[in-house]
């Protein structure tokens, strides 16, 4: 009775798995720019990057949705969707649209899908995404797959494949929407590789209207405040990463993970032990229940490599390990392993650093 | 004041393991407990409670045995309980899930108005954080996701304002009752359950609703039928092939092993090295 449990298809389930011909009418895939305070969130570049793959497997158009407050704002978001493989961008530009509010984003969403009928429609797991997501597929009466590591087409039946993990990553599931449109997911930032952008590369401009008075909306945001620690939200983005487990084994400890990540201009993150003990804040934890990394390089010192938390680091290019335990599951999957004591190793190797770099990353 | 707040009974899924052979979820002797998320929402509704007076009723639908996450809230201190359990809800995902959740609150409501409904953030199984969102749009309540504080209820003007957590940071929005909230984890302790509501707890008979006495009539929208996804494939994820590269024999220094690390990752990574600024050394 649990949402999408994967209870494997039953011989029955094989005649579903058979598109209607009534779906035929909805075409293209579309991807949802997201956009807060003027900034669009990378997750919507990323899944550009994959929205172009599957459209040209379909041999349909790529569409992008804008919506904001700020016409200018929203121009240069629909440009730039171009150049990471859009087609085509559908634009709504209101100036209720300037927070992210449910109801207004979920009608613009909702009609621009109802007018121009697209078969896939692909959104950032992030908390404004999530929100929207839910909201659009309940009021649509579609299915949503969230949290998805894979999307492909099916060549049987040209319908998405959603492939997500479950029960804490120990499974993978594939998930299906056969007989509505369109077919919904959200995929977590970070999960999809950043595409190259093509500059110059140009769309077709669509602009509709949202049709709501201010009036008529009931929720107001009285006031945003941004997060004073701007670095919280850069380790989904970090490029260099050092974390800690409960293998440093006491909060103190955590000062030589700092003194690491500071000679190499890296950001902390930390295991759900870490962050649950209060060695670390919540919103550094990587994992299944935190964020998403995909660091060039992730040292990780006293973590065991559970899968809750592997599935949050392994797309790091690069994977050090340091654990005491020459069976740690983490060395089954990390690219160079150390076995040793971390507390010996990362003074050591703050040393080597410090002297071998060229360039102090502290004044750069 | 009503508040009704929406549990799931979920399997403590750091206890799950997966048949190695059969790639089958091993449930035997795996404790189902409440989904963790959801304390926050029974904890912030008793709060308000304790604020504001009026009650609380937990909803869950689930199998016969999620009686004991019901019992356990009622230990808690909640009011009232709904046990919605009816084959015909099997198989159920998101969006059957949420109707039926929906039209068991309308039922609620029949006998005392409903003012604000809590979900959890997410499930720890089902992990889609969409059944919140669904209900709200099902029942036309307004919807506030990732919210961290009610700031607060003014039952009089029937409006709410709450702290939501956003993309790089927090909105404070002020909207209509009824509403519903998808409450943050962290953001409160769930209390200790007293004496009292535990022996409440042992002798409460809990109600258990079937479709019908949910008012459903329609099975197109339940279970199975009612659900626009199948679960098409069911795998385990592919183990790398590759075992780290391991750095330094067993006596070396930590320095020697630090040194050795360097050079690997200057001869092996020059874009990574060039990116960190590393010389040889
Ligand atoms: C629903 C759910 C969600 C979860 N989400 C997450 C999540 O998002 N992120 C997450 O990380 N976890 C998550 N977990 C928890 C996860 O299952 C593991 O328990 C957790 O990742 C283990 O953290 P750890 O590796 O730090 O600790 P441990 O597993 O205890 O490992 C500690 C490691 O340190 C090593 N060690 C000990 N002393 C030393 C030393 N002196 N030097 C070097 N090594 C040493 C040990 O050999 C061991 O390998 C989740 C669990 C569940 C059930
Ligand atoms: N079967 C259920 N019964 C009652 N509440 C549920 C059920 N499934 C989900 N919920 C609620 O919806 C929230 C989000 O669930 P999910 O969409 O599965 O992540 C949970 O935290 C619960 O509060």
């Amino acid at each position: 009775m649990s949402e999408n449990t994967p209870t494997p298809a039953a011989p029955k389930g094989k005649k579903r798995l058979e598109l209607d011909p009534r779906l035929a009418a909805y075409k293209g895939i579309w991807v949802f720019v997201e956009m807060e305070r003027g900034q669009v969130h990378p997750v919507s570049w990323e899944l550009m990057g994959e929205g172009r793959k599957l459209a040209d497997v379909l041999g349909v158009e790529l569409g992008a949705i804008v919506l904001g407050g700020d016409l200018k704002q929203t121009t240069t978001a629909a440009e730039t969707a171009f150049t990471y493989g859009a087609d085509v961008a559908y634009m709504v530009a209101d100036a209720i649209l300037t927070d992210y509010r449910n109801e207004p984003y979920t009608k613009a969403m909702t009609d621009l899908v109802n007018k121009y009928q697209p078969e896939i429609l692909l959104l950032g797991a992030t908390t404004l995404g999530r929100d929207l997501a839910g909201s659009v597929a309940t009021t649509l009466l579609t299915g949503l797959t969230a949290d998805c590591t894979e999307l492909a087409i099916d060549p049987d039946n040209r319908g998405l494949l959603a492939t997500r993990p479950t029960f804490g990553g120990s499974l993978l599931c594939t998930i299906q929407t056969l007989n509505y449109r369109p077919q919904m997911a959200t995929v977590r930032p970070r999960v999809m590789s950043m595409p190259e952008a093509q500059p110059g590369r140009t769309g077709r401009l669509v602009t509709d209207t949202l049709g709501m008075n201010e009036a008529d909306i009931i929720a107001k945001v009285l006031s945003f405040i941004p997060d004073q620690d701007q670095e919280k939200a850069q380790l989904a983005y970090a490029n260099l990463i050092v974390a800690g487990g409960r293998g440093m084994g006491k909060a103190e400890n955590f000062q030589l993970i700092w003194d690491l990540a500071e000679v190499l201009g890296a950001e902390v993150g930390g295991s759900r032990p870490v962050t649950h003990a209060g060695w670390l804040t919540a919103d550094r934890q990587i994992g299944q229940s935190g964020k998403t990394v995909r660091p060039n390089l992730y040292i990780a010192a006293g973590i065991s490599g559970a899968i809750q938390h592997r599935v949050g680091m392994e797309g790091a290019d690069v994977i050090i390990a340091i654990n005491n335990d020459p069976n740690a599951p983490i060395f089954d999957f990390a690219t160079y392993g150390i076995v040793g004591d971390a507390l010996k190793i990362l003074p050591a190797l703050t040393e080597a650093f410090r002297s071998r770099l060229a360039v102090d990353r502290r004044a750069g | 004041m009503h508040i009704v707040v929406c549990i799931k009974q979920v399997p403590d899924s750091a206890q799950i393991r997966v048949h190695p052979v059969t790639n089958t979820i091993m449930r035997q002797g795996v404790p189902a407990i409440i989904n963790p998320f959801d304390l926050y929402a029974i904890e912030e509704a008793l709060h308000l409670k304790d604020k504001m007076g009026g009650r609380v009723t937990v909803l869950t639908m689930g199998p016969p045995q999620a009686e004991d996450a019901l019992r356990k809230a009622i230990a808690y201190g909640v009011d009232d309980v709904v046990l919605l359990t009816d084959r015909a809800f099997a198989g159920a995902d998101t969006l059957a899930t949420s109707f039926a959740l929906a039209q068991a609150i309308r039922k609620i409501g029949e006998a005392t108005p409903v003012d604000l409904v809590f979900t959890g953030k997410q499930t720890i199984d089902g992990d889609t954080a969409q059944v919140g969102p669904g209900i709200a749009k099902r029942l036309g309540l307004q919807l506030l996701t990732y919210v961290s504080t009610v700031d607060e209820i003014d039952l009089e003007q029937q409006t709410i304002t709450v702290q939501r957590r956003s993309e790089g940071g927090v909105q404070v929005i002020k909207t209509r009752l009824p509403a519903l909230i998808t409450m943050l984890e962290g953001t409160n302790k769930i209390r200790f359950a007293s004496m009292d509501d535990m022996f409440r707890s042992a002798r409460f008979a809990v109600p258990q609703w079937n479709k019908d006495r949910a008012g459903i009539e329609d099975v197109s929208k339940i279970g199975l039928k009612g659900s626009p996804t199948v679960v098409s494939k069911v795998f385990a994820p592919k183990p790398k092939a590759v075992k780290a590269q391991m750095i330094g024999a067993d006596g070396d220094t930590p320095q020697a092993k630090a040194a050795a690390l360097l050079d690997v990752l200057t001869s092996q990574h020059p874009r990574l090295a060039n990116e960190l600024g590393l010389i040889a050394g």
